[in-house]
Parts: structure tokens; C-alpha cells; sequence
């Protein structure tokens, strides 16, 4: 190295430019990204979503796929081994079991979706409405939480299924009705942690409206619990439904679910085992994956785990 | 402490009441009647008459409605329809002992499974023996119960011709059952073990009886196992739903005449009373066991004792 001699006009102030100082060298990158890289590095997670992805596509590609329709009966072929000409074989009507499993887990899969969408919509209302408006008002509402918390369940759903007529829409509204009063808890939790942050006191200080308050930082910031939750609720819906078709009073023959499935292959345990085999692997991946996936998502989004 | 527990109380109370009254009504708003159709629709009018007076069913359903209820705090269901003139009572009697026998086997058999499971998982953490427990403890938390026990039944019934299914009559035939709910139970009990003993043994006072010089077993035993067997208590509630619904299921496949099976069977024949006495017995059972599990858990824990108090 060689030997620079120091001159006096080397030195000199280095002008900070004001608006260079502020600027943010990387792309910002929101929450969600956020959770999405870790997410993305959780191996676990990645497969239990890929197949996921795979179920769900077969669940709506399978039954086209199929030379046979999902009701239609066979005399004919009843009770065929899974083989060229029924992937999955018959069961007792000749019904081509492929098409049935497809279709049983697009019903369940959707019952699910859409149970776990207004557990949603009504938790998240009802908690954030309880935790915003405060005083008398959330006294009340956590009163009427607090003693339905109470109750089982699984016996107001069947209740609910034995006064309604059976169907996919009995099915949904029975296990909202009584599912949503966890996520209206946990919402409620979260938004009162959130309001007494100083990061809302700070935007409050800036002068933000209470309306951008509520739709900018405190949604965004519930939105991983809720998401979480979410993952775990359409897993259980899925058990519910199963279940309830299990013991006869969910969905009935001839639609199918994965619940009728098992039961019908129940039935016939001890001659045609496939039967109850391949609706009851369908299950429990989809019971696997959701599980994984939610643990990596409470990983990947829940703020006490940021660093 | 005892304003908390006198609070609790009465929700207690106010939840069974908005139970019976929600089953009450629902039960009443269904089609058909509890009575076979053939049957009754060959009587006179007048005999059809005579059948529903003698069972209360010829008054207005709000009569009916306080009237139950005055029953009910009296320790009275009513008689079942389905079980022609039973009280609902006895036959709730007669079916809590299987129902009892499986459950409480199932619970036992899953703490103990799951606590070594938990304990071993920790102890040996991010060894292939860790990774089998996380995968036991998913397995089990995500294969419905229903599902277990067909398995079960097909393998050790069907297949191996071990253990008896489908039948009521040893001491035998209670194995299976047991053990399909158990699975959950293990799960349940694995997964939550593993993770408290985690963090317990990152805690200074491991660290401080291991520079004591204490063997790793004593440690494990006195101070790890101790600590992280607390916590267990705030997810027996989960579980005691976990052992209870399961028992539908499970009490139908493997003929265990029990309450779960005694449900199922009810609600298929429209016996109101039976459904009733049922769904009032299994949440009282719930909310009871709940309290019970806050209640003590504020009790062996000074650290939380205070905190419902200051509410």
C-alpha cells in the first residue's frame, strides 16, 4: 500500500442531503411478504400447501376427469376392486368410487370453506364491534360470550341438524351459528391489545382519523390472527362435517361427502376395506396438512415470534 | 378468589339455563312426532289423545317448557319415548358405567403415553426420537377419532382377531374403545408436554441444578417434569371435549352401550326427553369440569392465584 499524504483539503463536512437520509435503501416490504419469507422457509408448511393444492385441484379435476359420474348406479359392476376401469372400484350401487372421493371432498372441502368464511365475517364483526365501542356495550356482548362459551358445540350443531332440514346449507349454518365465538374472542383480545399501543396513540397524536385508525392499523395488524384461526377452524369443520355424516345425521346418500364415504365404507369393513380406505386417507391429509400448515403460519405471522 | 368462584357459579347456571331452553324449544319445533307414525295413526283419537296426556305432550309448550324446567331442578327428565316409559334418569344411570369405564381409561391411558412421549421429545430434542413424537402428536390431533376406530376395529377385529368389537360382554371389550379415544388424548398431552418442557428447561434454575451437580434424572424428575406438568391442566378442558364427543362416535362403531351411543341412537328416534336429559347432562358435565380445572389451576398456582381476583 503506498503512503497518501494527508492534505488539509481532504477533509471536509459531509453534506447529509435531508432527503436522502430518510430514504429506505431496500424495498419496503409489508407483513404479509413478511410472513410469506418465513413461511416460504418452513419446509413443512411449503409441502403440506403443495398438497393441499393437489387435493383441491383433484377435488375439482378429479370427477371430470372420470369416464363416470359420481351418482350414477351400476348394477352390473357392484363392488369392483380399484382396477383400470374404476381407479378406486364401486361400492354397493356400482358407483364409481373416483368420482364419489372427488366430488365427497369438493362438498366437504367447500362446507368447510364456507362455514369457516362466516365464523369469519361474524367473529371478527362481533369482536371488533365489542372491543371498539367499549364500556356498556362490550360489557354486555362479553356477558352473551361468556355463557355461550359454555356450551358444547357439537351438540347445538346436531341439535340444529335435527330441527332443519338435512343439506349442505343445514350443515353450514348449524356449525356457524356455534363456531364463531372463539375468532370473536380472540379478535377482541387483540384489537384491545393493539388500541393501547403507542403506535395508535402516535397516529391518534398526528391527528388520523378514528376511521383510518381502525382500517390502517387496526385490521391490517389482526389480520395474522384471524388468518391463523382461519386455518384451524376449516380443518375442524371438515371433522365436524365427517362427523356428523358418520353417525347418520349430516349429509345423506346419494350426495357424498367425506364423511358419507367413511360411513358407507364403515359399513362394508369386512368384505370391501377400500372403501372406507381411500375417503379415510383423503381426510386425514387434508386434517394433516391443514394442521401443518397452520402451525407454520402461526410461525410465520404471529407478532410475539417477530424478532 | 371466592368472588371468582361465586361468579363463575352463576354463569354456570345461566349457561345450562340458555342450554335447556335452546334444546327445549328446538326439540318441540321438530317434525313428526316421538312416537312411531304407523302405530299411533291406527289409534282413535281419543287413545292418541290419552297417549299424549299421559306424557305431558297436550299442553302448551310454554306449560310444557316450565314445567320441564321445575322437573329438571328437581332432578327429574321426564320418561323416554324411545325406551317406552323409562325415566330418563335410570336409563342415564343404567349407561354411565361403560361410558365412565372407556372414557376415564382413555384419559389415563393418554396422560400417561403422552407424558413420557412429551417429556422423552424434549429431553432428546431435535433427534429422530423428537420427530417421531411431532409426528404422532399431528397424526393424532388431525385423524378424526371415527376414523381411529374403524382402523382399530378393522385390524385387531378383522384382521387379527385379537380383541372382541361390536359387543358389550368383558372387561376385554372395552380395550378398543379406550384406545381409539386415547389417540387424541396422547396427542393432545404429547404436543403441549414437549413444548412447556422446552422452555422450562431453558429456565435459570435447570441450569442452576445442573451446576448443583444433580443427575440429568433427577433433574428431569424434580424440577422439569414438575413445572411442565402444570400447565397440563389448562388443556384438560380440550381434551374432556375431545373424550366426550369422540364417545359418539366410538360408543356407535364399537356397541358400547354408553351415553355417546345412547345420543346417537335418541336423536334418530325423535325421543325429546332422552335428547333433552342428555344434552343437559353432557354440558353440566362440560361447564362443571371446566370450572373445576380453572378453580384448581388458580389454586395450585400461586403466580396466577391473584389474577382472576383483581377482575
Amino acid at each position: 500500500m503506498q503512503n497518501m499524504e494527508v492534505t488539509k483539503d481532504l477533509f471536509g463536512p459531509a453534506e447529509a442531503d435531508a432527503e436522502e437520509r430518510e430514504k429506505i435503501s431496500r424495498p419496503t416490504r409489508s407483513g404479509f411478504q413478511d410472513g410469506w419469507i418465513r413461511l416460504k422457509q418452513n419446509k413443512g408448511s411449503v409441502v403440506a400447501l403443495a398438497i393441499l393444492l393437489v387435493l383441491v385441484a383433484l377435488a375439482f379435476a378429479g370427477p371430470a376427469v372420470a369416464r363416470y359420474d359420481y351418482y350414477t348406479t351400476d348394477y352390473g359392476a357392484i363392488f369392483q376392486a380399484p382396477g383400470p376401469a374404476h381407479w378406486f372400484g364401486t361400492d354397493k350401487f356400482g358407483r364409481d368410487e373416483w368420482s364419489r372421493v372427488w366430488y365427497g371432498t369438493r362438498i366437504s372441502l367447500l362446507i368447510a370453506v364456507v362455514a369457516a368464511g362466516l365464523d369469519l365475517l361474524v367473529g371478527v364483526t362481533y369482536g371488533s364491534v365489542s372491543a371498539l365501542l367499549g364500556g356498556r356495550v362490550d360489557a354486555v356482548m362479553q356477558r352473551i360470550v361468556e355463557v355461550l362459551i359454555g356450551i358444547p358445540n357439537l351438540i347445538i350443531v346436531i341439535l340444529l341438524m335435527m330441527v332443519m332440514p338435512a343439506g349442505i346449507g343445514t350443515l353450514i349454518i348449524a356449525m356457524s351459528i356455534s363456531g364463531w365465538v372463539n375468532m370473536a374472542r380472540l379478535v377482541r383480545a387483540e384489537i384491545l391489545k393493539l388500541k393501547n399501543q403507542e403506535f395508535v396513540l402516535a397516529a391518534r397524536l398526528l391527528g388520523t382519523s378514528n376511521r383510518e385508525i381502525i382500517m390502517k392499523h387496526l385490521i391490517p395488524n389482526t389480520v395474522g390472527v384471524i388468518v391463523i384461526n382461519t386455518m384451524f377452524t376449516i380443518p375442524s369443520a371438515i371433522f365436524t362435517e365427517a362427523f356428523l355424516s358418520f353417525i347418520g345425521i349430516g349429509l345423506q346418500e346419494p350426495k357424498a361427502s367425506l364423511g358419507v364415504l367413511i360411513n358407507s365404507g364403515f359399513q362394508v369393513i369386512n368384505s370391501h376395506a377400500y372403501l372406507l380406505f381411500v375417503p379415510a386417507v383423503v381426510i386425514v391429509l387434508i386434517m394433516v396438512c391443514f394442521s401443518i400448515l397452520g402451525d407454520g403460519l402461526r410461525d410465520a405471522f404471529d407478532p410475539q415470534m417477530r424478532i | 378468589m371466592k368472588k371468582y368462584i361465586l361468579k363463575r357459579i352463576v354463569y354456570l347456571f345461566v349457561t345450562l339455563l340458555v342450554i335447556m331452553t335452546a334444546t327445549f324449544f328446538l326439540m318441540h319445533s321438530l317434525p313428526g312426532t316421538p312416537f312411531d307414525e304407523d302405530k299411533i295413526s291406527s289409534l282413535s283419537p281419543a287413545q292418541q289423545q290419552q297417549i299424549y296426556a299421559s306424557y305431558g305432550l297436550d299442553q302448551p309448550v310454554y306449560i310444557q317448557y316450565f314445567k320441564y324446567l321445575g322437573n329438571v331442578f328437581q332432578g327429574d327428565f321426564g320418561t323416554s319415548t324411545l325406551y317406552s316409559g323409562q325415566p330418563v334418569k335410570s336409563i342415564l344411570a343404567s349407561r354411565i358405567v361403560p361410558s365412565a369405564l372407556v372414557g376415564i381409561q382413555a384419559v389415563l391411558v393418554g396422560l400417561a403415553v403422552g407424558l413420557v412421549l412429551g417429556v422423552v421429545a424434549a429431553y432428546k430434542h431435535n433427534t429422530p426420537l423428537d420427530y417421531l413424537t411431532m409426528i404422532v402428536s399431528v397424526l393424532g390431533i388431525s385423524v378424526p377419532n371415527f376414523v381411529v376406530a374403524a382402523l382399530l376395529q378393522y385390524l385387531f377385529g378383522l384382521k387379527w382377531g385379537l380383541l372382541p368389537v361390536a359387543y358389550w360382554e368383558s372387561y376385554a371389550s372395552s380395550v378398543l374403545p379406550s384406545l381409539a379415544l386415547s389417540f387424541g388424548v396422547v396427542a393432545q398431552i404429547a404436543r403441549f408436554v414437549r413444548t412447556e418442557m422446552l422452555t422450562v428447561l431453558q429456565q435459570d434454575y435447570i441450569l442452576m441444578a445442573k451446576a448443583k451437580g444433580l443427575s440429568p434424572a433427577k433433574i428431569l424428575m424434580r424440577h422439569a417434569l414438575r413445572n411442565s406438568m402444570l400447565p397440563v391442566l389448562t388443556i384438560l378442558g380440550a381434551i374432556t371435549v375431545n373424550v366426550l364427543t369422540g364417545s359418539l362416535a366410538v360408543e356407535s362403531i364399537y356397541s358400547v352401550p354408553g351415553i355417546g351411543s345412547l345420543f346417537v341412537d335418541t336423536i334418530k328416534a325423535n325421543d325429546y326427553s332422552t335428547i333433552l336429559g342428555l344434552t343437559v347432562f353432557y354440558s353440566a358435565f362440560y361447564v362443571v369440569v371446566i370450572l373445576i380445572i380453572d378453580v384448581l389451576y388458580c389454586v395450585i398456582d400461586p403466580r396466577i392465584r391473584l389474577a382472576p381476583a383483581k377482575e
